[in-house]
């Protein structure tokens, strides 16, 4: 599985990763400041030229893709998660249910795309590296197997224990990323919300939805058995009273007699 | 002109003459220039008064049709009868709406289909989809059965009150589904939804407030088209109706709270803050004063209590549902979202359609009246179809009289 690895140490602001992204996508020049339907990444400065890069981060195991209902949103073997607009609805529940709030939407207009970060899918699937790994001058995004690159986190945290936390992040939240981080620990709590669960999130739902068959076979036939008992008990009570059923039918669901 | 004085013979007819007019306009709105155009929506706010209101307390509000048809035709509480065809017929409606309400909602309107033939059974999306849509057929064949009675199509009639029991059985399991899958939407968002709202529990309360919002909604109904229509209120048995609903509600507090306590959420609640103040909103008018109405019987005797009470608990519900799909997230977030008031003009547009497609059903469709007097019909105009096949070829096929 192919990732990136992102570096907070090694990165000086200088935003060629946002040029490429936008030359690569086709996006307008503005905004560059934010994650928005014309802007797939961005550097947030948290000062002493200190920068973290926000992007989709490919989780594993993605919470967009499970909760698409059309299958829209792609986890490809690769690494990259894909969008196919032709299946996508437009239901939103990706946006809603993205950890890192990434999927963006196409508000103004009567054709919407969700929009985000594809890790250059026309260059990655074929082996090719991402745009914005291809652009950074000092390697603060580098592209690679997702195995190599966290050695290669752990190798760089523990040469210089100083100046980056002991954690790389991606490596467990969420079940595992596709883009990992490393850097100073004031920079990492910043960047990221510090409760995510290292479980997949889609574990959760599908804690529920496995066990919609055997819900649904146990309910329905509770449900047919608990009538047959009550018809069966309310045709012997009939029979033990001798009341004679009103339309000379032989329905019993026709005496008016309340069980309660 | 004969049109404009009809809408101006009745206060609520202007009122609904004034929404329907701005909520075809936001229609063209929505349709011509998108949502952004239309709705306060956002990248932060992907879902807003639509999902919340139209979708969420729609689902919710339409309850009732399963849970009074499993109470009368599974569980054979024959007493309730009454109830059970304006409770379907509201969920018909009610479905329909969110039908509709979704078909603004979703960025792509006409390929709400997708979901039928794309599958991905991981989505919990997907299955309420799914589930809408299958329970939606479901009481669309309940609700022809009353168009076949009225049409006297007696043999139709016929197949349709046999297929009574199957379909009641598949409205209980779609809507278990679906209902509590409202709720499990949520479970792919801990940490982004307030810990008062986000809990393992979601499907289990959304499903049980279902069964209590779905009873109350009885009481309400009935309550209202009396009135409207004139008859008496069927007051023991929305009494009884009231003492169900007691014991629903009540256990959805146990619930809620003892989840409330045991996940420590409840220390959000201290200091005081817009969360907290919608919590306790959503508990004490939805559950705490209707179930200490419910739970009297000096109070729910009183048919107005009775009446309020119910009301009280749909309000705090559909509370409960804004406090999930909104204010949840806005605590999070840090952020307000309101609706614009095209989105309102829509939302009412659709309550509008609703109420007036119930007063035109209760005017034109058998929707309050009991078994027994089905089934004599049935018998009767059985005899009927017999005599004029049997002794006339000829016959008029339409003659019948009504009283």
């Amino acid at each position: 599985m192919k990732a990136l690895l992102y570096d907070i140490n090694l990165c000086i602001g200088c935003e060629a990763c946002v040029d490429a992204c936008k030359e690569h996508n086709e996006l307008p020049e503005e905004p560059r400041d934010k994650l928005c339907a014309t802007n797939f990444t961005h550097l947030v400065d948290v000062g002493d030229d200190e920068f973290y890069r926000r992007i989709c981060m490919h989780c594993v195991d993605p919470a967009c893709v499970s909760a698409c209902p059309v299958g829209a949103l792609e986890k490809t073997p690769e690494g990259p998660v894909t969008y196919d607009y032709d299946k996508c609805i437009g239901c939103r529940y990706c946006m809603v249910a993205c950890p890192f709030s990434v999927p963006r939407y196409e508000w103004d207009t009567t054709t919407p795309h969700v929009r985000k970060c594809e890790m250059c899918k026309d260059l990655t699937l074929k082996g090719e590296q991402t745009a914005c790994a291809a652009a950074c001058p000092t390697g603060a995004t580098a592209f690679g197997e997702r195995e190599e690159l966290l050695a290669e986190a752990w190798k760089r945290i523990s040469a210089d224990p100083d100046s980056y936390a002991h954690h790389v992040f991606g490596e467990e939240e969420v079940g595992g990323t596709c883009v990992l981080m490393i850097g100073p620990k004031e920079v990492l709590d910043v960047a990221f919300d510090k409760d995510l669960p290292d479980e997949a999130l889609p574990e959760r739902t599908w804690a529920v939805m496995s066990r919609i068959p055997a819900a649904v076979g146990i309910v329905g036939v509770g449900l047919v058995g608990v009538n047959w008992i009550i018809r069966r008990r309310m045709a012997l009570a009939t029979e033990n009273t001798g009341m004679v059923n009103e339309h000379g039918t032989n329905e019993k669901n026709d005496h008016e007699e309340d069980l309660r | 002109m004969k049109a404009l004085s009809w809408m101006l013979t009745h206060p609520w007819r202007v009122v609904g003459s004034v929404v329907m007019i701005l909520g075809l306009y936001s229609t063209w709105i929505r349709f011509t220039q998108g949502l952004g155009a239309t709705t306060n929506l956002s990248d932060d706010f992907p879902w807003g008064m639509w999902i919340a209101v139209d979708v969420m307390s729609g689902v919710m509000l339409a309850a009732g049709g399963f849970t009074v048809s499993a109470l009368v035709y599974i569980f054979q509480i024959k007493r309730w009868q009454p109830v059970a065809r304006p409770a379907v017929l509201t969920a018909f409606i009610g479905y329909v709406l969110v039908g509709g309400g979704v078909f603004f909602d979703i960025g792509h309107s006409f390929k709400i289909w997708h979901p039928l033939v794309m599958w991905n059974h991981h989505s919990v999306m997907w299955e309420v989809g799914w589930c809408v849509t299958l329970y939606t057929s479901v009481l669309a064949m309940e609700f022809l059965t009353f168009v076949f009675e009225k049409l006297e199509k007696v043999k139709l009639a016929r197949i349709f009150h046999h297929l009574t029991f199957p379909l009641t059985i598949a409205a209980v399991l779609l809507s278990m589904l679906h209902q509590s899958s409202l709720g499990s939407l949520f479970l792919l968002v801990p940490g982004r939804l307030d810990p008062l709202w986000y809990s393992r529990l979601l499907p289990f309360l959304f499903f049980i407030s279902a069964i209590g919002v779905g009873l109350t909604m009885t009481i309400v109904e009935s309550t209202l088209s009396a009135r409207a229509f004139g008859r008496c209120i069927e007051g023991p048995l929305l009494q009884s109706v009231g003492k169900v609903a007691a014991w629903v509600i009540g256990f959805y507090l146990i619930l809620r709270m003892g989840d409330v306590i045991a996940r420590g959420a409840y220390t959000e609640l201290w200091p005081v803050d817009r969360a907290a103040v919608f919590f306790l909103v959503e508990i004490v008018i939805g559950v705490i004063i209707p179930l200490i109405i419910f739970a009297y019987p000096s109070l729910r005797q009183n048919t107005r209590y009775l009446y309020h009470a119910a009301q009280l608990t749909v309000l705090g519900f559909v509370i409960n549902r804004l406090n999930v799909g909104i204010t949840g997230f806005e605590v999070i977030k840090g952020k307000i979202y309101t609706p614009s008031w095209m989105e309102v003009s829509i939302t009412l547009m659709m309550l509008t359609i609703g109420v007036t497609g119930f007063n035109l059903a209760c005017r034109y469709l058998p929707i309050f009246q009991t078994e027994a007097e089905d089934h004599e019909r049935l018998q009767s105009w059985s005899r009927w179809v017999k005599q004029i096949t049997t002794t006339s070829p000829h016959a008029p096929k339409t003659t019948k009289e009504r009283s």
